[in-house]
């Protein structure tokens, strides 16, 4: 075999490993990003799947229990199309309202760690864990963003145990 | 008034740098050489006034002129000089500014060198350098302008324009947002600039590479001309990308250094195509081939920096559905999608002019082993970029958005990074054209032996986890390997009647090229022991204490002896827990985590207290605390074996870096070895 074929067939191999990995990672770790009111509108679909999620936090839900760490607080909805987030005013408008509106959809989250520092009212949420069959969501990671106060150079606080 | 200067100076850069293009490009066709003097006077003149706009922006800043919107979302009145000075790169219309002046910075440098050999290059660097400023500084002009000042209109809204819309009174709010106390870290005030740095560092190569494709001058000066550039760029983009690493761990206090997170996928991908770019230019140098190859990595590479500095900079990827949420998506897309195709255009053309008469000869040939690290390079940059593109393309076939976390970057990228350790120890033992497979048994026995009694020595200690052990065997050989190369030279040298000190400076000083990767090589061995460490054997708990209770994690203890709480003069409150930490039940130190809190801002901040030796560090984080009736806190703890290698490991593969790239002044080597391809060529015709 010529030098050439046998370096067609190691670029061959390394490129098929390559794809290999990269569709079975994805397959082990793909999640479905969802809005609240997506997630609660196929609730049996999502039950016990590991998801994500995004909502607004609404301040004076938080709970905390430093004995156990254990967090609790309810976020609502919030639009995930960006077009829609836009011409709503702004993320920080967004947030606020879906804070404010009673009518909106809302989602009870359970999560046990530290709180973390970014948690507050009106913080946008983005949650992976799964839905629970009493209809709670259980928290493995919490990913908090404040868009009112800083500018956009300011990192996400992301905070889980299988960091 | 102040602000007013800086605009001028930015648009009069604009102008000169598109006058620039022109020049250039008239110049180049009529072959007129006045015309391209004036193109180059035009490029040193860009300098001189992007500085005078970015000192505008500074000394905007330091004044507290709120009046202008950015000074007002960056920074507030009791910030201390130096953040209000670096809030420059604090947020995205200065940091793009910021990235301006760093590429007029390197153009202007860059101009002054000597072109007798290259004048024929001299018009396309100027076009393609001061394209991409162009560019950036059109951003600034015309979407992100920092100078943009605040006003109030008639119906009771805060609007920002540079000039007064009709009907509106200036705005000037009290005092400004001021930044975000997590970024107030000297790890997070370095990082950006390094990183800036290190992207715009690359745009230099890749203006060589174009004028070698477009003047048709295919040969390997522009890898010759620009391989210190290449190599500052890297060490720059390293530096960014390592301080990002220890600001993490020092500051979010999750234990951790990276988080897959897509704004440091963004970074590390033109670290990734760079870094294969730097080994395959060696085997363009010494054996005139990989030709086109090259030419695909350095415009991946500029394609890549413009995509990442896009990505960290324009917040797209931080809130949750969100690509083009800001104005600049569009463009940045566009000047991406024309350069590269442009660029792929320039080399179709050339194509045939690249196509090298020579054959790679060996499969364990070194340029083999290096082209083969440069497909493995490859293979984690489409895993990277699939990763931060999955979710958009997900939701673009779809319709819903599916993400990727840390455990897809792990899974996919982990047996890649283990055969690139695998490659990085054949490589040092075969030689360049020819080489066998009996020379390279008779080198490689002993590595391969030393790292099974290396991996058997830690199966006696305890570690069974497998993965772990296939990795420390590869971290082994690697070493072992990379090490022999010392020795060898070291003793061939003593040989010759050199003093041991003597023959190790001068084998390094005489070969910085090949030592200083060598160095570099250590230093990422050190690097990977340290992150296998971390991500097979980092354990963690949490509890919650009264004062005097213990946590214990593996062999430490921790005790909580007490809180403090006090106001810090820069407006924070702090609680500060004092915490004993025993290891084997042998007190062994004091550490003190702590929560801060910014009044002005309402944020708290959780700082670790650390306690770090080379084996490991027993990482503690104040979750929560009760007032002093109760007296308990709560704790979460981590212990992080080898994470020191990693930051050591840093420090030495800075140093190699430094190494490779230090001029070569020795007369010894001042007299250039004939390229390897010659000899080839004379050898091939002699032989028919």
């Amino acid at each position: 075999m010529s030098n050439r074929n046998k370096f067609l067939i190691g670029a061959l191999f390394i490129a098929a490993a390559v794809v290999y990995l990269i569709f079975s990672a994805t397959k082990a770790s793909a999640q479905y990003f969802l809005t609240v009111n997506e997630l609660l509108a196929r609730k049996s679909e999502f039950v016990g799947k590991n998801v994500r999620i995004s909502g607004a936090v609404i301040g004076k839900t938080i709970h905390y229990d430093p004995q156990t760490l254990e967090l609790r607080f309810t976020i609502a909805h919030v639009p995930g199309d960006n077009k829609v987030v836009e011409e709503e005013g702004g993320l920080a408008k967004v947030l606020h309202e879906a804070v404010t509106d009673p009518n909106r959809a809302h989602l009870d989250v359970v999560y046990h760690g530290p709180r973390p520092d970014m948690l507050k009212d009106e913080a946008q949420a983005i949650i992976t864990g799964h839905l629970g069959a009493d209809g709670v969501f259980y928290a493995d990671e919490l990913l908090l963003k404040c868009p009112s106060h800083y500018e956009d150079a300011v990192p996400d606080q992301a905070q889980g145990n299988n960091n | 008034m102040l602000a007013h200067i800086g605009y001028g100076a930015l648009l009069l850069s604009f102008l000169f740098s598109l006058y620039a293009i022109g020049a250039a490009f008239y110049g180049a066709q009529r072959g007129r050489p006045d015309w391209l003097e004036s193109a180059r006077r035009a490029v040193l003149v860009v300098w001189p006034l992007l500085t005078l706009s970015a000192v505008s922006i500074v000394a905007l800043l330091l004044t507290n002129q709120f009046q202008i919107e950015y000074v007002a979302s960056v920074t507030s009145r009791e910030m201390p000089v130096y953040l209000k000075i670096t809030a420059l790169w604090g947020g995205q219309a200065g940091s793009l500014i910021f990235w301006s002046w760093l590429m007029a910075t390197f153009t202007f440098v860059l101009m002054l060198r000597s072109w007798k050999r290259d004048r024929e290059f001299l018009p396309w660097v100027i076009i393609v350098t001061m394209v991409t400023l162009a560019f950036f500084l059109g951003l600034s002009l015309f979407v992100e302008n920092p100078f943009a000042r605040l006003w109030a209109t008639l119906d009771g809204h805060t609007v920002k324009a540079m000039f007064r819309p009709a009907g509106a009174m200036p705005f000037t709010p009290q005092d400004g947002n001021g930044l975000n106390p997590l970024l107030r870290h000297p790890g997070m005030i370095l990082h950006p600039p390094f990183l800036y740095a290190g992207f715009v560092a690359f745009v230099i190569p890749y203006a060589f590479a174009m004028a070698s494709l477009i003047t048709g001058r295919t040969d390997a000066r522009w890898i010759r001309i620009t391989r210190r550039w290449s190599l500052a760029a890297w060490l720059f983009l390293s530096l960014g990308l390592i301080l990002g690493m220890r600001w993490s761990y020092d500051v979010l206090g999750w234990g951790g250094y990276w988080g897959w997170d897509p704004v440091e996928v963004a970074a590390l991908l033109p670290w990734l195509s760079g870094t294969a770019f730097l080994h395959s230019v060696m085997i363009q140098e010494k054996e005139e081939l990989l030709k086109h190859w090259n030419m695909v990595l350095i415009i991946l590479t500029y394609a890549l920096v413009i995509f990442g500095t896009f990505l960290t900079r324009s917040g797209v990827l931080s809130s949750v559905h969100a690509f083009a949420q800001s104005a600049i998506g569009p463009l940045f897309f566009a000047f991406i999608g024309i350069t590269f195709t442009a660029s792929l255009y320039l080399l179709m053309r050339r194509w045939n002019d690249l196509k090298s008469d020579l054959r790679i000869e060996s499969l364990l040939s070194r340029e083999a082993l290096f082209t083969f690290n440069n497909m493995v390079f490859m293979g984690i940059v489409v895993v990277a970029f699939w990763g931060v593109i999955f979710p958009i393309l997900s939701e673009l076939v779809t319709g819903q958005k599916v993400t990727v976390g840390p455990p897809f970057y792990r899974k996919a990228t982990g047996p890649l990074f283990a055969l690139l350790l695998l490659l990085m120890g054949i490589a040092p033992l075969s030689a360049w054209g020819y080489a066998s497979a009996k020379r390279l048994k008779k080198l490689i026995w002993l590595p391969v032996v030393l790292a099974f009694l290396t991996t058997g020595g830690l199966l006696a200690i305890g570690i069974r986890s497998v993965w772990a052990l296939v990795g420390f065997w590869l971290v082994a050989f690697t070493a072992f390997v990379t090490l022999s190369e010392f020795v060898r030279g070291v003793r061939a040298r003593m040989r010759r009647g050199e003093a041991l000190p003597v023959a190790f400076l001068r084998l390094i000083s005489r070969n910085r090229r090949r030592y200083g990767g060598y160095i570099v090589h250590l230093g990422v061995i050190v690097m990977a022991t340290g992150i296998i460490g971390t991500q097979f054997f980092a354990t963690q708990t949490q509890a919650t204490v009264p004062q005097g209770g213990k946590i214990t994690l593996g062999h430490y203890t921790m005790t909580y002896d007490g809180l403090q709480e006090f106001f810090a003069p820069d407006g924070r409150h702090v609680a500060r827990a004092i915490v004993s930490v025993y290891k084997d039940g042998k007190k062994v130190g004091v550490v003190h985590p702590r929560r801060d809190f910014y009044l002005d801002s309402q944020q708290p901040m959780t700082i670790p207290g650390v306690r770090s030796t080379w084996l490991d560090d027993f990482y503690v984080i104040l979750v929560d605390w009760q007032p002093i009736s109760v007296e308990g806190a709560t704790f979460k703890v981590f212990h992080q074996p080898l994470v020191n290698w990693i930051w050591t490991g840093a420090l030495i593969f800075i140093l190699g870096t430094l190494v490779a790239a230090w001029p070569e002044a020795d007369p010894e080597t001042a007299k250039r070895r004939r390229p390897r391809h010659a000899a080839r060529r004379e050898a091939r015709a002699s032989a028919s």
